[in-house]
């Protein structure tokens, strides 16, 4: 174990000192500026907000251990997509009329078998053929929205079941379906990756494959096992939200990689691998969410959100070279 | 012997694969079509690239330096959108129209080009962070609206999208000539050759005494040259455009580049083979759509043809079909 140093401590605890600031900021500011009577911190505000993270925190999730193992997955959206498309559709397929609500276990299991498929093929691909993951699921990120759209055209996809709704809206101490699976997901594969052997693994093949594969560690099937885990989570991510919709819509889901990197990175996790944790992703998601709910709450607009955003992340990846910046040869150019 | 001359024979393959199999497509679907390679089928296929063409000339140089570009979509959209507000304004009008949003346009290049090339920070997270910025720009500038040309007669701005010469739509000129400038400027001059030893080692061409932080920054610049052309002729085609219009594109231009065969990792690809890339993406549409398959079946079929084209490139570099990943 290291020992925390002062920059150490400032780059870790760094996202939830942000979020801490985002809090007394949209308070203060929401007295001023807000056209609502109830205050930002209101602990109904902040239970919506922890439900409204869940889509992209799911799948942020599964970001963080593939970019720790070395790789990035552009096609999360798209699984995302094709996941519910399917969940959805099968709902009303000839051969599971006589099941009644039992189709929903079904639904739920087909769309999460279709995201493992979906992150299997990513990860054979990239195991066996050795093109770079980002190439891979950039391609994929083609081909699955390719089949999002031939399965169904342009037009949405939906089948509501009451019974379904209820279970995604149902209530466990004020929290709902979405927030309650999103913390389950950080819980369980935050233990994954710090007690487990695939866990310190994965962070040893991100941080320098070479000397993984010397120590005798199979690179291959943890890079599979992980594709496969987020495109579990990218379905599960659907699951969770679309049971309560109930409508897909083709083009869902676009853009959904990149917001699960912009959580990822601020949560300070490498791009170059070996280094992140799950629950400073879980802060960023939070960051995020916060950011756009305050920033509506005070009276901005959509814009606003995007380039705050967008420069925050840049700010982020600046500090966080001046920090690491002690003890690292520079070129002097 | 015979075993060297095949190794050769597929190394020539791997190394013109690309090429080859456009070749082999163009001409099976010309037997199986004739309607595939005629003059009015090539222009219109070409034209409808050129948008995404343009885009992706820039973004060679970019990738060839190293480096990724993910924000030149949302940048497109906020060239259109400037260049036909502008365009509304009579204080502007469509002659300095034009020249503003190109300097607007690459002004946002050049910060980009400064954070890379000379604060050296990551280029896939800034230009990820310069995507959703830009964006919140355009819609900030467009107040979330819909821009449109009001009176489409009464301007000459429509020359750029819709305008032809001796018959060649004028988009494919445009498209043609940048691509002929730039791979002059990529395969002739010096910055082109610093280009290439920036992206293939960049602490060795440091240590020559190439200047990387300039060169780097002038790939971005060149790069919202090439976007601002792409957004001119986006606008001008549609006399009006939304905020979203370029949204997406990023990852489809990156797609054409890898397909022309310029490697992510920087120092290889050439600005032909980018032209290449786009028409193949082009013409798979194309002839699918003719070959009465649904217009989305070309995603899927792009998706194959990537990684089939990148695998056999790296495959063929290092002599066996599987990757040594245990």
């Amino acid at each position: 174990m290291t020992k925390p140093t002062l920059s150490g401590l400032i780059k870790n605890g760094a996202i939830w000192g942000f979020i801490v600031l985002e809090l007394i900021f949209f308070s203060v500011a929401g007295h001023f500026w807000s056209m609502s009577e109830s205050a930002f911190m209101d602990f109904g505000n902040m239970l919506l907000l922890l439900k409204q993270s869940a889509p992209i925190g799911i799948i942020a999730v599964g970001m963080t251990v593939i970019m720790i193992n070395g790789n990035i997955d552009l096609s999360v959206g798209a699984t995302y997509a094709l996941s519910a498309v399917v969940m959805l559709d099968s709902m009303s397929w000839p051969i599971f009329a006589g099941l009644g609500d039992w189709v929903i276990p079904v639904a739920w299991l087909l769309a999460l078998l279709t995201g493992v498929t979906l992150g299997l093929i990513n990860g054979l691909i990239v195991w066996k053929t050795g093109v770079d993951a980002f190439i891979v699921t950039l391609g994929a990120m083609l081909g699955y929205r390719g089949l999002v759209f031939m399965y169904n055209g342009e037009q949405p996809t939906y089948h509501l079941n009451w019974t379904m709704v209820d279970i995604a809206e149902a209530n466990v101490l004020g929290l709902e379906t979405p927030s309650l699976v999103l913390i389950a997901v950080v819980v369980i594969v935050w233990l994954l990756m710090t007690r487990t052997v695939h866990g310190r693994n994965a962070y040893a093949i991100g941080d320098n494959r070479e000397a993984a594969v010397n120590a005798g560690i199979r690179v291959g099937p943890h890079m599979l096992l992980n594709f496969a885990l987020i495109g579990f989570l990218s379905a599960l991510s659907a699951v969770a939200f679309y049971s309560a919709s109930g409508s897909v819509n083709p083009n869902d889901g676009t853009l959904f990689e990149l917001w699960a990197i912009t959580a990822v990175v601020l949560g300070g996790t490498k791009l170059t691998g070996g280094s992140g944790s799950i629950i400073g992703t879980f802060g960023g998601v939070i960051a995020i969410q916060l950011l756009r709910k305050g920033l509506g709450y005070i009276g901005a607009d959509t814009e606003t959100v995007n380039l705050v955003i967008g420069t925050i992340l840049i700010a982020v990846l600046f500090l966080d070279k001046q920090l690491n910046r002690k003890g690292q040869e520079e070129l002097k150019v | 012997m015979t075993d060297s001359r095949a190794k050769a024979l597929g190394g020539l393959l791997a190394r013109q694969g690309i090429l080859v199999a456009f070749v082999l497509f163009m001409v099976g679907f010309a037997l199986w079509n004739p309607r595939f390679i005629g003059i009015d089928n090539v222009f219109g296929v070409i034209r409808s690239s050129a948008i995404l063409g343009v885009m992706a000339l820039g973004v060679t140089f970019v990738v060839i330096g190293g480096n990724l570009d993910l924000s030149v979509g949302s940048m497109m959209s906020f060239s259109a959108i400037v260049v036909l507000d502008l365009h509304e304004n009579p204080a502007f009008g469509p002659a300095l129209a034009i020249p503003a949003m190109f300097a607007m346009t690459m002004a946002l290049g050049a910060l980009i080009g400064f954070l890379v090339g000379y604060l050296k920070l990551n280029s896939l997270i800034v230009t990820l962070g310069m995507l959703s910025a830009i964006h919140g720009l355009t819609l900030a500038y467009s107040g979330g609206q819909n821009m449109d040309i009001a009176n489409q007669q009464a301007t000459w701005f429509g020359v750029f999208g819709r305008g032809t010469v001796a018959g060649v739509p004028i988009p494919v000129l445009m498209f043609g000539g940048l691509a002929l400038i730039l791979a002059v400027i990529l395969a002739k001059t010096p910055f082109g050759r610093k280009v290439y030893a920036v992206g293939g080692n960049g602490t060795a061409a440091t240590f020559s005494g190439i200047p990387r932080a300039r060169v780097v920054f002038m790939t971005y610049l060149i790069s919202s040259f090439c976007v601002a052309t792409a957004g001119l002729i986006q606008a001008s085609r549609t006399m009006g455009a939304q905020n979203t219009v370029g949204q997406g594109m990023e990852l489809e231009v990156l797609a054409a580049v890898i397909l022309g065969g310029a490697s992510l990792l920087g120092g290889s690809g050439t600005v032909f083979k980018t032209v290449i890339g786009v028409l193949i993406l082009g013409f798979i549409q194309n002839g699918l759509l003719l070959a009465g398959l649904q217009f989305y079946a070309q995603f899927v079929v792009t998706w194959v043809i990537i990684i089939l084209a990148v695998w056999l490139d790296i495959a063929a570099k290092r002599g066996r079909l599987w990757s040594p990943i245990a």
